[in-house]
């Protein structure tokens, strides 16, 4: 029997080890598994690298992760907001690496490792210092950049709806990186606001299948991170 | 939208400026945007390109952390975490809406089939290069979001901005000293003095704002333009 259902986020993460590659599904808040990033710092895993659009809020979910201290290299495509400096400090005191890579790049190139194609050529980024060092091709007259497909050990997404098989869908934007996260990952981990039975999702309307999920945590009221970001709350 | 109406905007905010306000840039752009086109807009004054599509038209708006069909602000009621722009501020799906992950998003770019992008510039060339993402200063946190995806997969860009620094410097310069955000790819520059289009020939100055004359432009600007207005 195929029961891919886990009591709880702490269980779930705990084969996650230092050195890890661990992709974090959300879009600022969007999407963001928090319950699963709180278990990760409970858990203590070091000397990750982390895929992310961004490098978190105020002082808790991602950025608490990376100001634990576990996080040694982020890639993303914009690691500024408003309300945080937990990683403009680190990065400035040259504590945490980055590697910046424009949005749709990393998406594509995240993508790239869930369908199992090693790199691929882009326009995007030719003849800017983020092509620097990159191998470039000409087709069509047109110059394009090669990038690799990023994989990870672990990802850690948000989903709406998931059933034991795995089958997950989302709320509108926070669907964002969850789906092709989930391909690119060899262990996928979902924090879903509702367990359901099979069937209970058509589908017609599932948006990932359970194929690309390794298991399923039901987390009924997740912390909403804005509000927790008002309120000034620290994690741990 | 004609020009007497748009002069009305300027009366109306007691501006004492010469040329457009940021409010007429975004409506002056928002009138060259046909019915029809699937649009993306970028943070700040392209923002604003939304309020004033000329009426009849119906646009669609794509914001690439997984929408088309973006509708305005949501009511106080209506907020929902999970529904979002690419400003990370809240926003509502039109009826007709369609969500999709990050991936199908940055293939609807990639792909050229989104029509138009309206972005903000720190500076433009001559040959239409764009630099909008980085000064280049050695402690900034570089960040760099979708622009390099937008420029480089939007069939047509569109910038809005001001036609100098607040200090007075040109912002419209032979060569961009800053990082660049794309090669050759901008078509349209608004600025708060006149539209200029990026041709093999050069910059063809097309039309000026109210009260501004062709010479006071060139003043500001450090290539040398092409009287078109």
């Amino acid at each position: 029997m195929i029961n891919k259902r886990v009591a709880s986020c702490a269980i779930a993460i705990n084969d996650i080890k230092d050195g890890d590659t661990v992709m974090i599904g959300g879009f600022g808040e969007a999407g963001s598994p928090i319950e699963l990033i709180h278990a990760l710092i409970d858990h203590g895993a070091k000397n990750l690298t982390v895929i992310n659009n961004n490098t978190g809020s105020g002082r808790v979910g991602l950025a608490a992760l990376i100001e634990n201290g576990q996080v040694a290299k982020m890639i993303c495509s914009y690691p500024r907001t408003a309300n945080s400096m937990v990683f403009p400090e680190l990065y400035r005191s040259g504590k945490i690496e980055l590697e910046l890579v424009p949005q749709g790049t990393l998406a594509e190139r995240i993508r790239a490792a869930g369908a199992g194609v090693p790199a691929f050529y882009t326009p995007t980024s030719v003849g800017t210092p983020l092509a620097n060092g990159k191998e470039s091709r000409c087709f069509d007259g047109e110059e394009y950049v090669m990038e690799c497909a990023i994989k990870a050990d672990f990802a850690l997404i948000k989903a709406k709806q998931a059933d034991r098989y795995g089958n997950l869908t989302f709320n509108k934007t926070a669907r964002n990186f969850a789906p092709i996260m989930a391909m690119a990952a060899t262990n996928t981990i979902v924090q879903a606001n509702e367990i359901v039975e099979l069937g209970d999702i058509d589908p017609e309307n599932v948006v990932t299948p359970g194929i690309y999920v390794n298991q399923v945590i039901e987390v009924s009221k997740p912390l909403q991170e804005s509000k927790l970001v008002k309120e000034g709350v620290v994690y741990p | 939208m004609n020009k007497h109406s748009m002069n009305s905007v300027a009366e109306n905010n007691n501006a004492i400026v010469i040329g457009w306000t940021r409010e007429q840039m975004a409506q002056r752009c928002a009138q060259d945007i046909e019915d029809g086109c699937y649009v993306n807009l970028g943070i700040g004054i392209p923002e604003k390109v939304a309020q004033y599509v000329p009426a009849g038209r119906e646009v669609i708006y794509h914001t690439e952390n997984g929408l088309l069909g973006m509708g305005p602000e949501p009511r106080f009621d209506e907020l929902d975490p999970d529904l979002i722009n690419a400003g990370k501020k809240p926003v509502t799906a039109i009826p007709g809406a369609a969500y999709f992950h990050h991936g199908d998003s940055f293939s609807m770019i990639r792909g050229k089939h989104i029509d138009v992008c309206v972005l903000g510039a720190m500076q433009v060339s001559e040959k239409g290069d764009l630099a909008n993402w980085s000064t280049g200063a050695p402690d900034a946190i570089p960040a760099v979001g979708g622009a390099m995806d937008l420029v480089a997969g939007v069939k047509t860009i569109y910038i809005i901005t001001q036609h100098t620094t607040k200090t007075g410097s040109a912002k419209i310069m032979p060569e961009c000293s800053f990082p660049l955000t794309g090669q050759r790819v901008v078509n349209r520059i608004y600025t708060d003095l006149c539209v200029i289009d990026v041709t093999e020939a050069g910059l063809l100055l097309i039309e000026l704002a109210p009260k501004v004359s062709f010479e006071y432009v060139q003043e500001r600007t450090d290539v040398t333009l092409i009287n078109a207005s």
